[in-house]
């Protein structure tokens, strides 16, 4: 063996012939390759793996992605502040409202505008019912991968409940475009606390019925358990942030450490476990889920009337009666969609803790009405990244759980 | 010509169309067993547009099936991708012959059985001919010339001959058991008085059916979990394993030829519950009591002895056949180490110590 540096490795053939052979090049002897995905029912259309085989265990691989890239970034300094918030709903489009709330906060940083008390609760709120919803499709989705289809099923109708939730709050399901800078489209309906609440006691009591089905099964624990193990170190190497960091025993949650919004006056836990593999993975999200449900239950309590949009001209969109009315009005309005705002020269980062880990949005304004430059971190990226080497001499069975608990959205990998 | 077509042929023509259409019918009713049971199970309604619950669902998809364009891809191996589904679906067709699934009865001085073939080796016969199910996965995913279809193929050669062991050792404790390899003798055994478990003789007024179940728990258990595995179904799904490796063996297949690959896994889960309730719960016994509430005389008693077996039978085949489906939408699925070494390591060591507690108690008694 030469030094450590060189990943080169002399090989001799049976046939006596040396010849230099490296571990990392997938087509460097006669083992069977195969392309696991993009069209793979585990690879979700967009991931695609290239596995050396040795039988059914994965000796080598690479990982490529980039087949839903979108420009997003760049998109981002094409299009007016205001328009770029429905970009920032096909990211992570399990969780959109993360998104939205986070790019909200980062123009908001540049511009120094002061959101009111009404909009950051119901932000908080829209935030944790998506951080609800993404674990919902996670750990469903990594159930189904390992055949387990009707804790996935029980898991999406209260997505599809806490989908008509936002409904009520934006008239979007899916792609919600809820937030705008300085505040929020729309006002949350009439006695909408009431069946925030009690969306949140049924909730509840899916996930223990979930957490009763599989968290004790013992095929599930043999699948999971020592699967997809990703230390404390390789999460640091790699990055990792936010559910799955946390499995590994890396205590950062943006929430509480950096706490943005009103995160400081709501009480809650941080689940972390200590093996970073599948089912720690699995466990911290099914106990996030009972601690965003926590936070839910506490911000409806605490979410008074008031407005839901800054009083600042540069940002808001001029009442309806005002335009028709007014000739300022209209002008403004004019030059509102036409242009857009002007934002102050500097630039800004601002960073959440978004379902899959720390979702951040870094601008650069030029004082233009468009991002001078726009730079998107989605934890994805990261956690992708780092999936080569944690399934590396594991079953192809243990990719896919392995590939699942890491919770890969596309949208937000590609951008 | 009409003279000796006796009212005795009659029913044994009859006999075999209607098993022929029971075994055809099994793959879409279970179709829509499995999508309204799981469906059930997982809080929506399933197929429910075409006609009364849903159930000529199922043939709108045969007819699908049929008139789907059936392409063969250019680079499998012709002749064997054609013949795989074939013989697949044909040993699954023929394990069911020696059934039994009523008693006889005599008509016309001659004695019609209801099984097809009364083999007196039937248990061997069965064994024998299900273990050829395999070829067929084999065959497909070996023709296929995909990687995937490859992998399921293996996957399905060494866990179907891995499980066919403790399948076949489990059943020798109910052949000793009951000191017969023919399924009829067997059934007949299962109608006794269950007298003893072990040493401990049971008080005469408990009048317990001397089931299969009752004189082998354990071989009952290890018959049930191969029978998944045999049968290919969730948790040991792993030649088709659809989220790891696609589909398994019969990936590069559409149309009839897919469905031949369904409707024999239908099938032989069919038989796998069959031979179930034949070995452990009794056959066809277990109704003969209605018989003492109908004032019945002569042959008429006797066609109500069998109405009631055959009622019995496909009650215990329906019940199992819904386990089948009630297991596939609970557990999640097995590794393929894993579901080795459950069969190496767990099941064929306590299949093995069956034999030996079996052969104790036939040696004191008490069976």
């Amino acid at each position: 063996m030469s030094n450590n540096s060189d990943p080169r490795t002399q090989l001799t053939l049976p046939s006596g012939i040396t010849v230099e052979h490296d571990p990392d090049d997938l087509w460097s002897d006669s083992r069977m390759i195969v392309n696991i995905g993009p069209t793979h029912p585990a690879m979700h259309g967009a991931l695609r793996m290239a596995a050396k085989l040795n039988g059914e265990t994965i000796e080598s691989s690479y990982c490529a992605f980039g087949y839903t890239h979108r420009a997003k970034e760049k998109l981002g300094e094409n299009r007016t502040f205001h328009q770029f918030i429905v970009y920032t709903d096909r990211l992570n489009y399990c969780s959109s409202l993360v998104n939205n709330v986070t790019y909200a906060m980062a123009v908001e940083k540049l511009l120094g505008v002061e959101v009111p008390e009404r909009a950051v609760w119901i932000r908080m709120i829209v935030s944790e019912i998506a951080r609800v919803v993404d674990h919902l499709v996670c750990v469903g989705i990594n159930a189904v991968d390992l055949g387990a289809f009707s804790f996935f099923l029980y898991g999406f109708h209260q997505r599809e409940e806490a989908y008509t939730l936002i409904e009520k709050l934006c008239g979007a399901r899916l792609t919600t475009s809820y937030t705008r800078i300085g505040g929020l489209m729309f006002d949350a309906p009439e006695g909408f606390e009431k069946e925030l609440k009690a969306w949140v006691n049924r909730t509840r009591k899916v996930i223990d019925e979930m957490d009763r089905l599989l968290t004790g099964n013992k095929i599930w624990h043999q699948r999971t358990i020592g699967v997809g193990v990703f230390n404390k170190e390789a999460c640091l190497k790699y990055s990792y942030t936010g559910p799955n960091a946390r499995a590994a025993g890396i205590d950062v949650d943006l929430r509480r450490d950096q706490p943005s919004m009103f995160y400081k006056n709501v009480e809650f836990d941080v689940p972390v476990a200590q093996n970073g593999d599948v089912f720690d993975r699995y466990a911290v999200r099914i106990e996030e889920m009972r601690q965003s449900l926590n936070i839910i239950a506490q911000c409806a309590d605490r979410m008074k009337k008031g407005p839901i949009w800054a009083e600042d001209k540069r940002v808001r969109i001029p009442d309806k009666d005002v335009v028709h009315n007014t000739m300022e009005g209209l002008i403004h309005h004019f030059k509102f969609f036409m242009t857009g705002f002007e934002v102050p020269e500097g630039e800004a980062y601002a960073c959440f803790e978004a379902a899959n880990g720390e979702l951040g949005f870094y601008i650069v304004s030029k004082g233009a009405p468009r991002a001078h430059r726009m730079r998107i971190r989605g934890p994805s990226v990261y956690h992708y990244q780092g999936l080569s080497s944690m399934v590396r001499g594991e079953k192809i069975a243990d990719m896919i759980a392995a590939l699942g608990s890491i919770n890969i959205i596309a949208g937000e990998l590609d951008r | 010509m009409l003279e000796s077509m006796s009212l005795f042929h009659l029913l044994t023509f009859l006999k075999f169309a209607v098993i022929l259409v029971i075994i055809l019918s099994v793959a879409p009713v279970m179709a829509w067993v499995e999508r309204r049971g799981s469906a059930l199970m997982q809080n929506r309604l399933g197929p429910n547009r075409i006609g009364p619950l849903g159930l000529f669902q199922s043939i709108c998809d045969a007819i699908k099936f049929l008139f789907k364009e059936d392409p063969i891809p250019g680079h499998v191996s012709k002749f064997y991708y054609a013949l795989a589904p074939v013989v697949s679906l044909v040993p699954a067709f023929m394990t069911f012959a020696v059934v039994p699934f009523a008693s006889t009865i005599e008509v016309d001085g001659r004695v019609l059985g209801f099984q097809l073939a009364d083999l007196n080796v039937g248990l061997l016969y069965v064994f024998s001919v299900a273990s050829l199910g395999v070829y067929g996965i084999i065959m497909g995913g070996w023709s296929s010339n995909n990687k995937f279809a490859l992998l399921g193929g293996l996957r399905s050669s060494s866990q179907m001959i891995s499980y066919e062991l403790s399948l076949g050792l489990s059943v020798i404790g109910i052949i000793m058991a009951f000191s017969s390899v023919h399924l009829g003798e067997i059934v007949q055994g299962q109608a006794e008085v269950f007298r003893q478990i072990g040493p401990f003789v049971l008080p005469e007024w408990l009048q317990v059916p001397k089931w299969g179940i009752l004189v082998q728990p354990l071989g009952f258990i290890i018959f049930i979990t191969a029978a998944f595995a045999e049968t290919n179904r969730l948790p040991f799904d792993l030649p088709e394993g659809e989220s790891e490796i696609v589909a398994g063996y019969h990936l590069e297949y559409g149309a009839m030829k897919f469905s031949m690959f369904m409707m024999a896994e239908y099938i032989n889960m069919f038989v796998a519950s069959s031979l179930i309730a034949t070995l452990y719960f009794g056959g066809y016994h277990g109704l003969h009591w209605v018989l003492n509430l109908v004032p019945l005389e002569g042959m008429s008693r006797e066609w109500m002895r069998i109405a009631l077996e055959l009622g019995a039978f496909f009650l215990k085949v329906a019940f199992f056949m819904w386990f089948f489906v009630w297991v596939r939408w609970t557990l999640p699925r097995f590794r393929y180490d894993q579901v080795m070494e459950l069969g190496w390591k767990v099941m064929l060591p306590i299949s093995l110590a069956n034999i030996f507690l079996t052969a104790f108690a036939v040696y004191y008694g008490w069976i």
